[in-house]
């Protein structure tokens, strides 16, 4: 391709006025790994997620993996090796179709096998959204338990990146979070991302599985490297604080976490809860902490209204009423879909949770 | 019969027998009468007004794979024409447009790929290989008619008359961007030119353009809707909403399929077991074609007499264009992983579309020369250059469009949102991007 040899060379004499290369919205902090969950390895978000799937097809031999792309490693390279270690009748690429990905999904998991289904990106479940909400959601309930989908996990990336716009940047966590029969979980890391994965591909549930994938490169830290799984349905209080109780999920976690650390140079003492799971949710580690702060502020990427922020919200207002000291705030994208170039100022980044976080104490 | 253009009939309707009475006298393309029979008239040989024909031998009926849909041409590789009452008699000056658009989209393309290597700009798709499919097919339209496209579709836009400086604008995300910077870059959309904004969920855009074209065919008559889509969006349910409704509907729709082998790493073969695109026409009785995507004369003559079919038979046409994706995917894909250097070079070096085109104007119409040539690399590459760097100096859009264009007009929770981002911005200037930007 020598037009594009040449196409090169003319720009490079350009003196490049580039986009100043947009600084990533957070840090990541790495945790520590439980002691007993023995020996450990560095691995960022996407080997983290790698490992627990090897793991499943290895220890189970009903389970399979498949989606666009997914046959020589997918897009985003979770399932680089799994082909070529496990045979292709177990990781597999099926036809360009979200829909037929999880009905196919579903199908198989009724049959008696683990279905580990993946959509290539959160914004493209959509066209699947009646196999998930009408079909998965419901088999247990329609048939008594006679039959059910529960082998069934669907990962998909999702989340802002800084520049995906309209359909790479999405998190559909609330549309799901209506259709109950189904579990939704966001982790915020790799040791999560391993241990929830492997609890959610084991449990007896259909699982949405959603995975942020600013931090499939960005987000490092040691690994447990045997088979363990973390709870479903258990927020995790990641510090503890007495003025304000943040309350987020998967990249947000990381905003928050800096939040606090901003909010105690001002002298205000943040307790910062990770909900890990939104549906069925865990409102009891919430309500203890917000009953002990009096103040809360709650935020997601996506849209306000109708966000999971104002299930949490409505919780709180009733069973904490007495104990509140300010009204609820939610800091979340705003009412509009994500726009590309417009993106920075769209995101419920550190300064804008910050604000919150300095109503709240001010109210 | 491989160089007549010979759209595949479906096999289940009864047709009159009524010649096409316009167009290349060689179609063997015979127009349709109603395929439905009278209800009423039901009896042992058809089922709801359908033809039934029973037999008594137990029998299966095979996809026919070794007897494929024949794949029409208009030029050898050497750039002649094959048969001579195929030629399209185009003017010098429209194969030298085509010819000139094509070469102006392979230098646009190198700049744009290289700009996003550079950071300059966040995402590019490239068009290489598919130069024939895009600009055989847009000459053979009218300016009215409607495109709905994918996104591997630039060529289009270009013969259209869309500038440089607009895609420039679009793919920098710029002021002068109709949608404010709001979409990736190469979601183009002109209003002036008819061809609907990219969106990127694929094949959503196939069942609309059969509804577009069932509405213009009440409202606008002799407006057709052409929607361009590749063979993986073919396997998403929408595809097939679309063949049907507008098969049903009686819509004048032309459907083109850009089969370009892969879906990002899936190869086409992973994606249907059949017959290609193709032979799905005819199981929801449209007229079919296939054509060599990569000889813009096959593709000039195919779409040309599907537009004509579409309109004076108020039906739907299938085209499937055989061609390949010879750059990556796009910027965020890296193809050496999942496919052959030789594989590639076939298709760049012996199986290349605008090397045939422009061997056909040069050896074949002799109105073309590799002086001319020259300078017409030079001049597009110049023409690039200028509009880049011009795109590149604009300033984005102001932050508060982030919340136009959700609605008509900004409702009231909107109107509020907007001026907390405004206040918030303006209070923490220090962390925002806001010298790019136009004021807030
Ligand atoms: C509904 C949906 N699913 C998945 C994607 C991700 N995706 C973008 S392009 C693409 C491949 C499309 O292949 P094809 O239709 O053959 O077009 P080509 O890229 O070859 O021109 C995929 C899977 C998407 N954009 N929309
Ligand atoms: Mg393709």
């Amino acid at each position: 391709m020598s037009l594009l040899r040449q196409s090169r060379n003319i720009l490079s004499n350009l003196k490049a006025k580039s986009l100043a290369k947009r600084l990533m919205h957070f840090k990541f902090e790495p945790d520590n790994p439980s002691t007993n969950l023995g020996p450990t390895e560095n691995m960022n978000y996407l080997k983290a997620l790698t490992n627990a799937m090897d793991i499943s097809l290895e220890n189970d031999p009903t389970a399979i993996i498949f989606g666009e792309d997914v046959a020589f490693g997918g897009v985003f390279r979770c399932t680089v090796g799994l082909r070529e270690k496990y045979g292709s009748d177990r990781v597999f690429n099926t036809p360009l179709c979200e829909q037929g990905i999880v009905g196919f999904g579903i199908g198989a998991a009724v049959a008696g096998s683990t279905a580990i289904a993946e959509i290539q990106f959160a914004d493209y479940i959509l066209p699947a959204f009646d196999q998930i909400v009408n079909e998965a959601a419901k088999y247990r309930y329609r048939s008594g338990g006679l039959f059910e989908c529960g082998k069934l996990t669907i990962r998909t990336p999702c989340g802002a990146v800084g520049h995906g716009a309209l359909y790479h940047s999405q998190t559909p966590e609330a549309y799901f979070a209506h259709s109950t029969g189904l579990k939704v979980v966001i982790p915020r890391s790799p040791i999560q991302a391993k241990g929830l994965l492997l609890a959610c591909i084991r449990d007896d549930n259909p699982c949405i599985f959603l995975e942020p994938k600013i931090l499939y490169r960005a987000a490092e830290e040691e690994v447990p490297v045997g088979d363990y799984t973390l709870p479903l349905s258990q927020a995790e209080v990641l510090r503890e604080g007495s003025d304000v109780t943040l309350i987020g999920y998967g990249t947000q976690i990381h905003v928050l976490k800096e939040v606090a650390e901003l909010a105690a140079k001002d002298g205000i003492s943040c307790e910062v809860i990770d909900l890990v799971t939104i549906l069925p949710w865990d409102a009891d580690t919430v309500c203890t902490s917000v009953s002990k702060t009096g103040r809360c502020v709650i935020t997601h990427e996506s849209p306000v209204t109708g966000g999971f922020a104002g299930e949490v919200a409505a919780t709180i207002q009733k069973e904490c009423f007495l104990n509140l000291e300010a009204p609820v705030e939610r800091v979340c994208g705003y009412d509009t879909p994500f726009p590309h170039v417009l993106e920075p100022f769209f995101m419920p980044d550190k300064w804008r949770c910050l604000q919150a976080v300095k109503n709240v104490v001010n109210y | 019969m491989r160089h007549f253009i010979k759209f595949g009939k479906p096999y289940l309707h009864t047709r009159s027998l009524l010649r096409g009475n316009s167009g290349l006298q060689t179609c063997t393309h015979v127009a349709k009468s109603t395929g439905v029979q009278d209800v009423s008239k039901s009896d042992g040989n058809s089922f709801i007004g359908m033809p039934h024909n029973y037999v008594t031998k137990l029998e299966f009926l095979e996809p026919k794979m070794e007897n494929t849909i024949p794949v029409y041409q208009v030029l050898d590789s050497d750039g002649k024409i094959i048969d001579e009452t195929q030629d399209p008699k185009l003017s010098d000056e429209i194969v030298l447009k085509m010819y000139k658009d094509m070469k102006m989209l392979n230098i646009m393309d190198g700049i744009m790929y290289s700009a996003q290597r550079q950071g300059r700009i966040s995402f590019y798709m490239t068009n290489y290989g598919e130069e024939a499919a895009h600009i055989g097919s847009a000459a053979a339209l009218e300016m009215k008619d409607l495109v709905f496209a994918q996104y591997r579709e630039a060529g289009v836009l270009m013969w259209r008359g869309f500038r440089l400086d607009q895609f420039m604008d679009q793919c920098y995300a710029n002021i002068n961007d109709p949608a404010s910077g709001k979409q990736m870059p190469v979601h183009y959309g002109s209003k002036d030119l008819n061809f609907v904004t990219i969106s990127s969920p694929l094949a959503t855009q196939m069942p609309q353009a059969a509804g577009a074209a069932y509405a213009l065919k009440r409202t606008n008559p002799g407006t057709c809707v052409i929607c361009y889509f590749g063979e993986g969006a073919a396997s998403e349910g929408d595809a097939h909403a679309a063949f049907n409704f507008a098969a049903t509907l009686d819509a004048p729709c032309i459907f083109f399929c850009r089969n370009n082998g892969y879906a990002i790493s899936t190869p086409a073969h992973e994606q249907y077991r059949g017959d290609g695109i193709a032979s799905r026409g005819s199981g929801y009785g449209m007229l079919t074609i296939r054509v060599d995507g990569n000889d813009t004369l096959a593709v000039y003559n195919a779409t040309r007499k599907a537009r004509q079919i579409a309109l004076e038979e108020s039906r739907p046409v299938l085209i499937e264009a055989m061609t390949y994706r010879v750059g990556d995917h796009s910027t965020s894909d890296d193809s050496s992983t999942y496919r052959t250097a030789g594989e590639l070079e076939y298709w760049t070096k012996t199986n290349n579309p605008v090397t045939r085109f422009e061997r056909y104007i040069t050896n074949e119409r002799n109105c073309w020369s590799a002086e001319e040539d020259e300078k017409l690399s030079k001049d597009c590459s110049k023409q690039v250059i200028e509009a880049f760097t011009a795109a590149e100096k604009r300033l984005k859009p102001s932050p508060s469009l982030v919340f136009t264009d959700v609605y008509d007009e900004l409702p009231v929770n909107l109107k509020k949102q907007q001026k907390q981002m405004r206040e918030h911005v303006g209070a923490h200037s220090q962390h925002y991007p806001l010298k790019r930007h136009e004021p807030l």
